[in-house]
């Protein structure tokens, strides 16, 4: 075995700022998991299609699993753990998955929740086939996503009128 | 990375290329286009300079991946991925672009057909990087076109085909390309029906007709799907996206 490529990144999550040794294979989706114990990012596939660990990066959302935790360095992550206002409270986007049946299992949620946060910042006003084309990175085996496309459109609702 | 998540590929060295800004850019001059390779794919979807003059740029791009792989995903990394069914090298393929692959002190240009040296192999030495894709836009108002199938949206094409298409003042087809992409180790291009079409009045009969002899190509067969379901697509693709393109040529909508 050669010797593990050892690098120090910086980066913030959810405001955070962390400084951190990793080696250089690692996935950003393992660092935030491992290394500073943020589980709510899930890993299903680790190859880019299921779209659980899917976190905004510089307010994008990528594929954790297909980012480097090296790549993420200098830049700032958010992650669903960041979304709630507090430890009681749900924001827009979660609480209308509540109220909308948007979840069954829950594993999927997270990277659900995290691309919506991206595709409602850019379209306020989608309509409900520019949600469906927004959740087609997103695989949910529990829902038949007729609730997930619901929460959207009342978030997006909810949220242009709290504006 | 998915190759790498795999297991398919293992590297030595892995050098990011993020960091470097030069590399990323469109810029337009003089009707060509120059796309760096390290721009990103949703950044060429959000560029109205480039759109407004090869707005088949939009069409196909928008079946490629999904937004968080879009957010990520570089022109130069799907052009040198080189998947047979990835929608950037059959655009390139469409447009005859032109690719630069450079190294440390020079670089070298070489035309888009030459670019695959074979399957998910592109002609890129080991000391060299893929920097640049350049290309003539096509005349205002062309007539374009993309469409494939894939077993859901974002999905890995099937089939898919390009269109590219001008018309003369007396409405016969003065020049037009068309690709097929997910039938052969890289994009095809086919120049027999282009040649074909060059000078006729767009019909039903003409479209069909030249799908009909799309069909006649041999195509690849893998466990999931057999040769004669890609031809069967082929040739219907091809028909539509014919037709969509001559529509559009006309001015008319779909």
């Amino acid at each position: 075995m050669t010797e593990p490529d050892i690098h120090e990144v910086t980066l913030t999550v959810n405001g955070k700022t962390y400084c951190e040794s990793v080696e250089a294979r690692w996935s950003l989706a393992d660092f935030l998991r491992h290394k500073l114990g943020l589980t709510g990012t899930h890993l299903g596939c680790e190859h880019g299609v299921c779209g659980a660990c899917t976190v905004l990066l510089d307010g994008h959302s990528v594929r954790g699993c297909l980012t480097l935790a090296v790549q993420a360095n200098g830049c700032a992550v958010e992650t669903v753990e960041g979304l709630a206002p507090s430890e009681t409270e749900l924001n827009p986007l979660q609480q209308a998955f509540w109220d909308n049946h948007g979840l069954q299992c829950g594993f999927c949620t997270p990277g659900i929740l995290m691309t919506l946060t991206e595709f409602l910042r850019d379209n306020s006003d989608p309509s409900e086939s520019e949600v469906r084309e927004a959740l087609s990175g997103n695989i949910c085996r529990c829902t038949g996503y007729q609730g997930i496309v619901d929460a959207a459109l009342a978030a997006a609702a909810a949220m242009r009128q709290s504006d | 990375m998915p190759m790498m998540n795999m297991r398919y590929v293992m590297v030595d060295h892995l050098v990011d290329l993020n960091q470097v800004t030069e590399l990323a850019g469109i810029r337009m001059s003089g009707g060509r286009a120059s796309i760096g390779a390290m721009t990103r794919q949703r950044d060429i979807l959000a560029s109205p300079d480039l759109l407004s003059v090869a707005p088949i740029f939009a069409e196909a791009l928008q079946q490629v991946g999904h937004i968080q792989t879009r957010n990520r995903g570089t022109i130069g990394g799907s052009l040198s991925h080189l998947d047979p069914a990835a929608e950037l090298p059959g655009l390139a393929a469409l447009h005859d672009a032109t690719v630069t692959l450079s190294k440390s002190g020079s670089s070298r240009e070489i035309a888009i057909k030459d670019f695959a040296f074979g399957y998910m192999t592109p002609c890129t030495e080991p000391d060299e990087i893929l920097s640049e894709i350049s290309f003539d836009t096509w005349p205002s108002g062309h007539g374009y076109d993309f469409r494939e199938f894939a077993q859901r949206h974002g999905d890995f094409a099937i089939t898919g085909v390009g269109t590219l298409m001008a018309l003369d003042a007396t409405t016969r087809i003065e020049r037009v390309a068309c690709v097929l992409i997910g039938i052969d180790y890289q994009p095809i291009r086919l120049t027999d029906i282009e040649r074909d079409l060059i000078g006729q009045t767009p019909s039903e009969d003409l479209f069909r007709a030249a799908g009909e002899k799309a069909r006649e190509r041999d195509m690849m067969e893998d466990a999931l799907v057999p040769e004669s379901y890609r031809k069967q697509l082929a040739a219907v693709l091809l028909r539509r996206s014919l037709t969509s393109a001559a529509a559009r040529a006309a001015g008319q909508s779909e």
